[in-house]
C-alpha cells in the first residue's frame, strides 16, 4: 500500500479577526443582561483545551423573560409587519453574514474544533444561503401551497446541537422569522460563542428588539424551555434520546414539533459503482465533520464481491487525510468536540472490538492537548453489533457485506432511524429503485452529504419529525401545514 | 312467517374474518332497547393480530402503482353503493337517527371514498416537486406512505366517521388498523364485507370492534404502529397516548372532519433524493 503524502507546510487561518469577549451575557429583548443565576461556565477550544470564553448559565426565570420578549414581539411588531419588511430582515442579516463570513469561519472553527476549511466553505455560505432563501419566502408564503395567508404559530423555543452550531441556527431561525414567528434559541453547551456572534447580526440588522432571543446553558436550560407553558412550538435538533424526552413533556400541551433526530446511515456500494469515486463519497460520509453528523453514512454497506478491492483503496485514502489544527487551512479532520463525546466515540469502538470485528485506524500522529480521534473502520461487522445499530458521532465507520441488491435493502433499512442513505451504482434504474427501497428522508445516489436550503432535510421513524429547508419545512412553521 | 337470518358481526383481520382470540362478545341493543347484534370484544391479542397483518401488508399495498390503489378506492364506492341500504339500516338502528339522515350519511361517506380514490395518484404531484439546488445536482422531493397506521374511528357518524380516518390513510400507500365506533360498530364490519370485496389485498384494512378503553393503550405504545389518527378518542386521553406513542416517535393526530389532502400528507413522509448532474 502506498503511503506517500505531500508535506504541506502549515498554513494558519489568522485568529486576529475575532474578538471574544472574556465573558457573555444573554441576549433577551435586544439587550445583553446577566443571568439571573449568576452562574457562568466555560467554553473551551476542544483543540486545545483553551477557555475561550464565560457564557452565561440561563435558568426558568432567564428563560421566562425571553419568552416574554418574544411574545411581545410577535404581539406588537413582528406579526403585524408588512410580510414585504419581514423579508428585508432576513436578506439583510443574509447579507451581514456574508460580509462577516471570515469572523464567523474563524470564531466556529475555534469553538467546535472542525476545520477551517469547513466553515469556510461549507457552515457559513450555508448559514446566509439559508437566510437569503427564506428571506425571500417570507412575502410569498400565500404561494407556498399551504392555503391562502397560513398563520403562523406564535413563539417558538428553539434547541440546537453543537456539530453544526450556526448553521443549526439557520435551519432553526430563518424560516420560523420568515413565516413570522419569533423565536428564543438555545445554543449547544460547549458551542455558544457563534449564536452570541449572531447577536450581533442581529443588531446590525436592526432586528426588532425580542424577535431572536439568545439564551446559553446547558441541559437544565433547555427543559426550562420546552417546559414553559406559553411556548407555542418546539424545533428541536439533537439525539433521539433528548428527542423522545421533548415528545413526552410536551404531550400534554397539544403543542407541535419538529425533531431532527440520530440516524445510523447505510451508504450502499455496489459492484457496478465508480469505485474510485465511491471511495470519496464513503470518506465524505464519514468523515467529514468528524463524523459528529446526525446522518453520516456510518454503516458502509459493500457488495461481497467488490470487499477486499474497496477496503483497499480506503484505507490508502484515510492515511492521507489530514488530522489536527482546525485553523489550518489543510486540515481535513479536526478536534472532536468535547471530551464527553470523545469518551463516547472511545466507549464504542472498544464495544466494536470487544464484539469481535476488526478495527483498522489511520496512521495518523494526534496532538497530544485537546480532544482527538484517529479516523477508524470495523471490517467483519455484524447487525447485531452495537456499532452497527447506535450511533457513535465520530469518525468511525462499521463495514457490512452483501450479496444480493434485496439483501442490501433489507439490512440499510434494519435500524430504528431513517435519516440518510447513500447508493453508489453506474446504473441509473437500480439507483430509482434503490431510492424508492430505502426508508430515509434524504438519499444521497452516487454522492453523499450535500445540503442545500432548498432541499428539505429530515428523516422517518426515529430519525424525528417534520423537515427543514425548501419548501416543506416552512411547513413545519405554519399552522395547519403538513 | 318466515324467521329472519341474523348475521354474526366479526373481526376483520387479514381478509379473514376471525371472531375474538377471547371468545368475547357484547352486546348491542337498539335505542328501543331491541337486541341487534353481539359484537366481537376484540383483545389485545387481537390487536397485535391486526398490527402483524398491516406490517405483512405493506409491502405490497405501498408497492401497488398509485392508479391502481386509485381504482381500488374507487371499487370500494362501487361497493358500498350497492349495499347502502344495509348501512342506512345499521346506522339508524344504533344512532338512533332517521333513515334520511342515514341515508345522507351513507351517501357522504360513498362520495369521500370516490374523493380519495382520485387523491391516489395527485399526492405526489401536489405536494412533491423538484428542488432547485445551488450546484449540479438533480434534487426531488416526494411524499412516500409512512407505514402501519392505526385509525380510532369517530364515535358518532359510524361510517363516515370511519372513512374520514381510514381512507385518507390507505389512498397514501399506508396499512390500517380501525378500531370501529364502539357504540356503533356495526358499518365497520359491514364495510369490511365490502374490502373483502374490492381487490383490496387482505391485511391493508383490519377492522377490530371492542372497547377503546381496552385497545388505544396497547395501540399506542406498539413499536410496530408507526401513526395514529385519534380524532376519535376523547381530547382527555391525548396526553396519554402521545407519552406510549413517544416511545418510537410515532405520527399522532387529531383532525376535526378535515376531508383535505392534509388528512392523506400527516401520514406520509418526505423522502428527498440527490444525484448529481454531469457528462
Amino acid at each position: 500500500m502506498s503511503t506517500e503524502i505531500f508535506e504541506y507546510a502549515p498554513a494558519p487561518e489568522s485568529r486576529a479577526i475575532v474578538d471574544i469577549k472574556s465573558e457573555y451575557g444573554l441576549y433577551i429583548n435586544g439587550k445583553w443582561v446577566a443571568p439571573h443565576s449568576k452562574k457562568r461556565f466555560a467554553s473551551i477550544n476542544p483543540a486545545t483545551e483553551e477557555v475561550l470564553s464565560k457564557v452565561s448559565l440561563a435558568d426558568a426565570t432567564d428563560i421566562d423573560k425571553a419568552v416574554k420578549a418574544a411574545r411581545s414581539a410577535y404581539n406588537k411588531v413582528w406579526a403585524k409587519m408588512a410580510p414585504k419588511e419581514r423579508a428585508k430582515y432576513l436578506f439583510r442579516i443574509a447579507r451581514l453574514l456574508q460580509e462577516r463570513a471570515r469572523e464567523f469561519a474563524v470564531l466556529e472553527a475555534l469553538d467546535n474544533g472542525k476545520p477551517i476549511r469547513e466553515t469556510r466553505d461549507v457552515d457559513v455560505p450555508l448559514s446566509a444561503a439559508h437566510f437569503f432563501y427564506h428571506a425571500g419566502w417570507a412575502d410569498k408564503l400565500n404561494y407556498a401551497g399551504y392555503g391562502d395567508n397560513p398563520k403562523p404559530y406564535g413563539v417558538v423555543g428553539q434547541i440546537i446541537p453543537w456539530n453544526f452550531p450556526l448553521l443549526m441556527l439557520a435551519w432553526k431561525v430563518a424560516p420560523a422569522l420568515a413565516t413570522g414567528n419569533t423565536v428564543v434559541l438555545k445554543p449547544a453547551e460547549t458551542t455558544p460563542l457563534t449564536a452570541l456572534l449572531f447577536a450581533d447580526i442581529c443588531e446590525q440588522a436592526e432586528l426588532p428588539a425580542g424577535v431572536v432571543n439568545i439564551v446559553t446553558g446547558d441541559g437544565s436550560t433547555g427543559a426550562a424551555l420546552v417546559n414553559h407553558k406559553d411556548i407555542d412550538k418546539i424545533a428541536f435538533t439533537g439525539s433521539t434520546e433528548v428527542g423522545k424526552l421533548i415528545a413526552k413533556s410536551i404531550a400534554d400541551r397539544g403543542i407541535p414539533a419538529t425533531l431532527e433526530l440520530g440516524g445510523k446511515g447505510a451508504n450502499i456500494v455496489f459492484d457496478d459503482a465508480p469505485i474510485d469515486e465511491a471511495v470519496e463519497g464513503i470518506i465524505n460520509g464519514i468523515f467529514f465533520n468528524q463524523g459528529h453528523v446526525c446522518c453520516a453514512g456510518s454503516r458502509l454497506l459493500l457488495q461481497e464481491s467488490i470487499v477486499d478491492e474497496f477496503i483497499e483503496k480506503l484505507q490508502v485514502r484515510m492515511a492521507k487525510i489530514r488530522v489536527g489544527d482546525p485553523l489550518d487551512k489543510n486540515t481535513d479532520l479536526g478536534a472532536i468536540n468535547s471530551s464527553a463525546q470523545l469518551a463516547k466515540i472511545k466507549e464504542m469502538s472498544e464495544s466494536g472490538s470487544k464484539e469481535g470485528a476488526q478495527i483498522w485506524s489511520a496512521p495518523c500522529a494526534l496532538p497530544t492537548k485537546g480532544y482527538w480521534f484517529a479516523p477508524t473502520i470495523f471490517t467483519g461487522v455484524t447487525q447485531a453489533h452495537r456499532i452497527a445499530r447506535e450511533e457513535i458521532f465520530g469518525p468511525v465507520l462499521s463495514v457490512l457485506t452483501f450479496r444480493t441488491p434485496s439483501e442490501a435493502m433489507e439490512k440499510a433499512n434494519n435500524t430504528p432511524f431513517g435519516l440518510s442513505a447513500g447508493v453508489w451504482t453506474e446504473k441509473g434504474s437500480k439507483i430509482l429503485w434503490a431510492a424508492n427501497e430505502l426508508k430515509a428522508g434524504v438519499i444521497w445516489a452516487n454522492t453523499f452529504n450535500k445540503f442545500d436550503a432548498a432541499s428539505p432535510f429530515g428523516g422517518y421513524k426515529e430519525s424525528g419529525w417534520g423537515r427543514e429547508g425548501g419548501r416543506h419545512g416552512l411547513a413545519a412553521y405554519l399552522k395547519g401545514a403538513k | 312467517m318466515r324467521l329472519d337470518v341474523m348475521k354474526t358481526y366479526k373481526l376483520y383481520i387479514g381478509g379473514a374474518f376471525p371472531r375474538s382470540e377471547s371468545g368475547r362478545s357484547y352486546e348491542l341493543k337498539d335505542k328501543k332497547g331491541n337486541f341487534v347484534a353481539n359484537p366481537a370484544l376484540a383483545s389485545r391479542k387481537d390487536l397485535r393480530d391486526a398490527v402483524v397483518a398491516a406490517r405483512s401488508a405493506f409491502n405490497g399495498w405501498s408497492h401497488a402503482t398509485a392508479f391502481n390503489r386509485g381504482q381500488i378506492l374507487y371499487r370500494i364506492a362501487e361497493m358500498l353503493e350497492g349495499r347502502s341500504l344495509q348501512f342506512i339500516e345499521e346506522i339508524s338502528a344504533l344512532e338512533g337517527v332517521s333513515q334520511t339522515s342515514a341515508k345522507k350519511q351513507v351517501q357522504e361517506a360513498i362520495d369521500l371514498w370516490v374523493w380519495y380514490a382520485g387523491w391516489c395518484d395527485k399526492i405526489s404531484t401536489s405536494a412533491g416537486g423538484t428542488n432547485p439546488i445551488a450546484g449540479p445536482y438533480y434534487n426531488f422531493t416526494i411524499p412516500e406512505p409512512l407505514g402501519v397506521v392505526g385509525v380510532i374511528a369517530e364515535e358518532k357518524e359510524s361510517l363516515l366517521g370511519l372513512t374520514r380516518g381510514l381512507a385518507p390513510v390507505i389512498a397514501g400507500g399506508n396499512t390500517a388498523v380501525l378500531i370501529a365506533s364502539e357504540s356503533a360498530p356495526l358499518p365497520a364490519i359491514t364495510l369490511a364485507e365490502v374490502l373483502a370485496t374490492s381487490d383490496l389485498p387482505g391485511g391493508v384494512v383490519n377492522i377490530l370492534t371492542g372497547k377503546r378503553s381496552e385497545l388505544v393503550p396497547w395501540l399506542a405504545g406498539h413499536m410496530e404502529v408507526d401513526g395514529i389518527d385519534i380524532s376519535g378518542v376523547a381530547k382527555t386521553l391525548d396526553g396519554e397516548i402521545k407519552r406510549a406513542g413517544s416511545e418510537n416517535l410515532k405520527r399522532i393526530h387529531r383532525f376535526n372532519k378535515d376531508v383535505s389532502p392534509n388528512r392523506m400528507l400527516s401520514f406520509m413522509e418526505y423522502k428527498t433524493v440527490w444525484h448529481p448532474i454531469g457528462i
